[in-house]
């Protein structure tokens, strides 16, 4: 029959030496590996007291951003919602009315934004869709939780700090 | 009458027989797909409209049997009539799309690219022409045009900044109204569609500019903020009305009818002309009978989301019970936890766009 590839290799079927059946020179090669291990460096971190670097393309939890005077620059234009594969994001939009204009970038804003973090799979998307650079993936971890509803990111959880209310407190 | 002579034109290398007096963009439009030049101002029901936008521009290589010279310039296809024996080029021809590239610049000089705030967004002419023809990017360095904004009535809200100066709209209120009450004032850079001091827009039909307008100039203020285009099911519908045919595309989401447009055909064009009654006054599915799904073209995106085959959930449920004998628990309920889609707020039932209070009332 014609060879497929030339890497087999004939395994040697004569039966074991005296030596080789007390299996002494074995164990001590599997010690030695085990010894071994403790003179490498450790493959696990203690979360939370250390934590390992992450790369710069790393895709954490969401923010919404504000434009340098505080405005939300999200518009609820639909795009991160119409990119995401999973449909984990919902919003309903509505228009500024007046004196709204320092809450709001635009004439029409997100009055209510979902991110439902267990359908989330942190492609990062949305990220990518957004116009208005209002979303981003930050290189923070989700944090876990005991219940389900907690998972469900509410624009308030999102949006992050006014910059101009924090200056003036 | 004797029979109209028919006369036979070359488009792209495919040849048709039309009756004389075609336009070449109609002969185009006959023999169908790629062929066809784009039209931003040309309106095949609306008598009059074309030769503005310039971006069915087409170069006739060929002027007929009679008289083969080429036409020195680039023409208007709405516009230039096909004579026995043309020769058009359209895609061949590498002067058409340099100058469509450049006719889309032009458009887009003064459009101010707030698609993602825009209604239009989704379903617009020129989001589609620059998206298919278009630079990425424009080169023009100075202030764009802009507007006050101006109150043109309670059912249709007008941003003359997003305008690109079709004039359909003033055709349809000029041909399918009585009396006209918008027009374009001023001129050159300076021209705006507006109504004179300050009238608002109301005729049964004028609720039409909406539909002929190929950007966002002109939006359904009762839909306005409401939904992004491409979230909403498109419906085909149709009601006993006695003003109008009374056929309908309806946009819904869930049981909720968000807008009510007229339907359109594949040029972009609206097929019969709805009154106001049946465009803004009709929000509820009881009055509609609803035939099915639009046809939409796959390349759209209003296309999104539409699973073909999967329309009206099939029970499901039902296959889940005979593998673990018992209904499904489910262990939350999103209605429970989200603030999105609540079921007390009706967003379709808003006059107008919602505004932070609709939302906080409790």
């Amino acid at each position: 029959m014609q060879k497929l590839t030339n890497r087999a290799v004939q395994i040697d079927r004569s039966p074991m030496t005296l030596s080789e059946r007390s299996y002494l020179s074995s164990i001590a090669k599997g010690l030695g590996i085990t010894l071994g291990h403790i003179f490498k460096k450790k493959a696990t971190t203690s979360y939370p007291e250390e934590k390992r670097p992450f790369s710069p393309v790393f895709r954490g939890l969401h923010i919404l951003n504000r434009d340098e005077n505080g405005a939300e620059r999200c518009t609820a234009c639909g795009l991160c919602a119409l990119a995401c594969p999973a449909e984990a994001i919902t919003m309903e939009a509505a228009e500024r009315k007046p004196g709204e204009e320092k809450l709001y970038r635009e004439e029409k804003y997100a009055a209510k934004y979902e991110i439902n973090m267990l359908r989330c799979i942190f492609c990062g998307y949305c990220e990518e869709a957004c116009p208005k650079d209002a979303i981003y993936l930050t290189e923070t971890v989700m944090p876990s939780n005991y219940t389900r509803e907690s998972f469900i990111y509410k624009k308030d959880d999102l949006l992050i700090p006014n910059p101009k209310k924090q200056d003036s407190k | 009458m004797s029979e109209q002579p028919k006369f036979k034109v070359t488009i792209d290398n495919i040849s048709i027989e039309v009756p004389a007096g075609t336009t070449i963009l109609n002969a185009a439009r006959m023999i169908g797909g790629e062929v066809t030049p784009p039209a931003m101002c040309y309106y095949s029901k609306l008598k009059d409209s074309g030769g503005k936008c310039r971006t069915c521009l087409v170069e006739v290589s060929k002027g007929s049997e009679k008289d083969p010279r080429p036409m020195p310039k680039l023409m208007a296809s709405c516009r230039t009539t096909v004579m026995d024996g043309m020769e058009v080029k359209n895609i061949t021809s590498e002067k058409v799309v340099d100058a469509r590239k450049g006719i889309v610049e032009f458009l887009l000089l003064n459009h101010p690219l707030d698609c993602p705030v825009c209604d239009q967004a989704g379903e617009c002419d020129l989001q589609n022409l620059s998206y298919e023809h278009g630079a990425e990017a424009t080169r023009y360095e100075f202030k764009r045009r802009t507007f006050e904004k101006e109150d043109i009535g309670p059912y249709i809200s007008l941003h003359m900044t997003r305008c690109i100066m079709c004039f359909r709209c003033v055709f349809t209120a000029d041909q399918l109204t009585d009396k006209r009450e918008h027009g374009i004032l001023e001129r050159g850079d300076h021209a705006q569609i507006s109504t004179m001091l300050n009238k608002s827009l109301d005729h049964d039909f004028i609720g039409n500019v909406i539909d002929v307008c190929p950007v966002g100039a002109l939006t359904d203020k009762t839909f306005r903020f409401k939904n992004r285009v491409w979230f909403t099911k498109p419906v085909d519908a149709h009601r006993d009305c006695p003003t109008c045919s009374g056929k309908v595309r309806l946009w819904m989401r869930g049981e909720e009818v968000f807008r009510v447009t007229a339907r359109k055909d594949q040029w972009g064009e609206v097929e019969e002309f709805i009154c106001n009654e049946c465009r803004f006054h009709k929000k509820e599915t009881k009055d509609w009978v609803i035939e099915g799904p639009s046809v939409i073209a796959r390349s759209s995106v209003i296309a999104q989301g539409h699973y073909v085959g999967n329309v009206g959930m099939k029970s499901s449920p039902a296959l889940i019970d005979k593998v673990i004998g018992k209904q499904p628990k489910y262990t939350l309920d999103i209605h429970k936890v989200s603030d999105v889609n609540r079921p007390e707020i009706h967003l379709s039932e808003i006059e107008g766009p919602a505004h932070s209070d609709d939302f906080n009332k409790k």
